[in-house]
């Protein structure tokens, strides 16, 4: 064997990986994440059933006091937290991708993985592909019931700016997902500390009642809550509203996220043994 | 035509003994804060040659592992896998490098075949050749039948065949087994050991790591015994069981009170070459090293010829504990719990 007896100067530097081979060990492991889907379909619970149970709760629970608050009843509820409900999709499924990692790192399998010949980044990037998927699966549930249960859709392109808005921001959230999944010791820890960080932001914000009967001091909280910057963005796209602020405030918190926390997630991820 | 031969500037150092150098490791060090998983150890592995790396928990095997298969950056020193250095050129290395981990490392949530598949489209075959790749693993490691059902349905030694299967897809030059029977019982290790051996029959060159001298004697040809991250004997597996004894006779003379003088009697006998006869306390027995049924004969005679009522006599391999007992004086024990009752032992030897 010619390879065993010839070794490299120090100088020669790292194999190059060519894009088309970074390509098809993404498209790999997206596979693998998809599989898994089908073998383990309660993994899907989330996407499935949290917008239908959500959207249920809140619309019949609420819908009615709430409403009457907004001028209506229930009809008006149901337009007022549809798109809150939308914008907290993005966050909720990006808690998954923490999880996901984590159980990996756990059982061994990603020390295959990194002792194979292929760019770390397509096993986080295969994961980020397969949980925006599951994202968006999320939101099209949450329409079909959001119809089901009366909500009007006044703009389709509103629509889907929403939706679009929701995902990007839940993928900037992804990034510090995958930094807990990283650095945590097991994977309900990881979704302990999600849902201890989600509770207050979702329910701090206007996602789901108006914010001006709230105390001054909660007001402030909503008032800098990306969530509520997010959820007045997809109210104003899909129902009419002010957009603008909420907008570019969910875009900078967007940028801002990812600019901080994916280098964090990236150094973490390659450096873990 | 191998990768390295593009680059190719120099050769590597011929091991003295013949033969190319498939793993080279020179004064490899790894810190974890106080603790010194490895502490300066030096290795040389022989182009198609099955090195042991023997040594009880917390030896520092897995770190050298994972240090060799670039899944962990050494704290100081070299170490080079077909001339690849693991720092500098750790693409080029996973080429060429098969792993299969202490904890089988596949995919439970995924059938066998879509395990192996994966893996040979990571490693960049292309469909077709992945799938029949797939498949002939499967064939190989007798998992045909269950190539469908989700891994986490396997029994451990069928997981740890399917690991070992993964392993290969890449025709690997070297093979990193961590630890490969672990927690299996004493058939499937069997079936294990069958499957390394005709591995090593292709001529893939094999770095074992293993707490059993059985597993050692079984498949190694060289045995690098490792104690507290430090290399503490190496050489041929014929010369370090000269050295520790290759079998090994336990005595139990029906009166404790024998153990003493019969061990006295049998090493003035001057028969057990280089290994002296051990007192067992404990379990009131001797433990007697033989290199050579000659030497098992004198040694009945021995016992014999003085008298005394004999509970029991077996022979048997020596244990982890017995080699490192032969070697350094000590019994094999975890670093943290071992360094006070070492220093007692020493005093006493």
């Amino acid at each position: 064997m010619s390879a065993a007896t010839i070794t490299a100067t120090p100088a020669a530097t790292d194999a190059h990986i060519p894009l088309r081979n970074h390509f098809r060990h993404t498209g790999a492991l997206i596979r693998r994440n998809l599989l898994w889907i089908r073998q383990d379909p309660e993994s899907m619970f989330d996407a499935v059933l949290f917008p239908v149970i959500f959207t249920l709760l809140f619309v019949y629970v609420f819908g009615g006091s709430i409403g009457k608050s907004l001028g209506g009843g229930q009809e008006a509820y149901v337009q007022y937290v549809i798109p809150g409900l939308l914008a907290m999709m993005g966050m909720n499924m990006s808690q998954g991708v923490g999880t996901g990692f984590n159980t990996d790192f756990n059982s061994g399998v990603m020390d295959r993985f990194r002792s194979l010949p292929i760019g770390r980044g397509s096993v986080l990037i295969a994961k980020i592909v397969v949980e925006l998927m599951r994202m968006l699966a999320a939101c099209v549930i949450l329409m079909i019931v959001a119809v089901l249960v009366g909500f009007d859709i006044t703009s389709w392109i509103g629509m889907l700016g929403a939706v679009g808005l929701a995902t990007v921001f839940g993928s900037a959230l992804m990034w510090v997902f995958i930094t807990l999944g990283v650095t945590m010791k097991s994977a309900q820890s990881v979704q302990a500390m999600g849902f201890l960080v989600m509770m207050p932001l979702q329910f701090g914000s206007s996602i789901f009642a108006p914010t001006d009967s709230m105390p001054g001091w909660l007001q402030n909280f909503t008032e800098y809550n990306p969530l509520s910057s997010l959820a007045d963005a997809a109210r104003g796209m899909m129902v009419g509203g002010p957009v603008a602020h909420g907008l570019w405030v969910t875009l900078a918190w967007s940028v801002g996220l990812t600019a901080v926390m994916a280098p964090v997630a990236i150094h973490k991820f390659r450096t873990k043994n | 035509m191998g990768p390295g031969t593009v680059l190719g500037m120099t050769r590597i150092d011929k091991n003295p003994n013949g033969g190319n150098t498939a793993v080279t490791v020179r004064g490899l060090v790894k810190h974890y804060g106080e603790t010194k998983a490895l502490d300066g150890v030096d290795l040389d592995v022989r182009e198609g040659t099955v090195m042991g790396v023997l040594g009880p928990n917390g030896a520092g095997k897995t770190t050298l592992v994972r240090i060799l298969s670039t899944l962990l950056a050494p704290t100081a020193g070299e170490a080079t896998v077909v001339g690849y250095d693991v720092l500098r050129q750790p693409r080029q290395l996973r080429k060429v490098i098969g792993l299969t981990g202490q904890y089988a490392s596949v995919d439970e949530k995924l059938a066998g075949w879509e395990n192996l598949y994966l893996i040979g489209r990571l490693l960049d075959l292309t469909r077709k050749d992945a799938r029949s790749r797939a498949d002939e693993l499967l064939e190989r490691f007798s998992l045909t039948e269950a190539a469908r059902r989700p891994a986490s349905t396997y029994s451990g030694g069928m997981r740890r065949r399917l690991d070992l299967a993964a392993s290969m897809i890449g025709r690997p030059q070297v093979l990193f087994l961590d630890e490969p029977t672990t927690g299996l019982d004493p058939r499937t290790r069997n079936e294990v050991w069958a499957e390394v051996k005709s591995m090593v029959g292709e001529g893939v060159t094999v770095l074992l790591t293993t707490q059993y001298m059985e597993e050692a004697e079984q498949l190694a040809s060289e045995l690098t015994v490792v104690d507290r991250g430090k290399v503490i004997a190496s050489g041929g597996i014929e010369e370090l069981k000269s050295k520790v004894g290759g079998r090994a006779l336990r005595i139990r003379p029906v009166d404790p009170l024998e153990l003493r003088p019969l061990a006295g009697a049998l090493d003035a006998l001057g028969i057990t070459g280089l290994a002296t006869t051990t007192v067992d306390p404990e379990t009131g027995t001797l433990l007697v090293p033989i290199l050579s049924d000659e030497q098992l004969t004198a040694v009945v005679g021995a016992v014999t010829a003085r008298g005394i009522t004999i509970g029991s006599i077996t022979t048997e391999l020596p244990s982890l504990d017995e080699v490192f007992l032969s070697l350094t004086g000590h019994k094999a024990s975890a670093p943290q719990d071992a360094v006070p009752t070492d220093t007692r032992e020493e005093v006493a030897v």
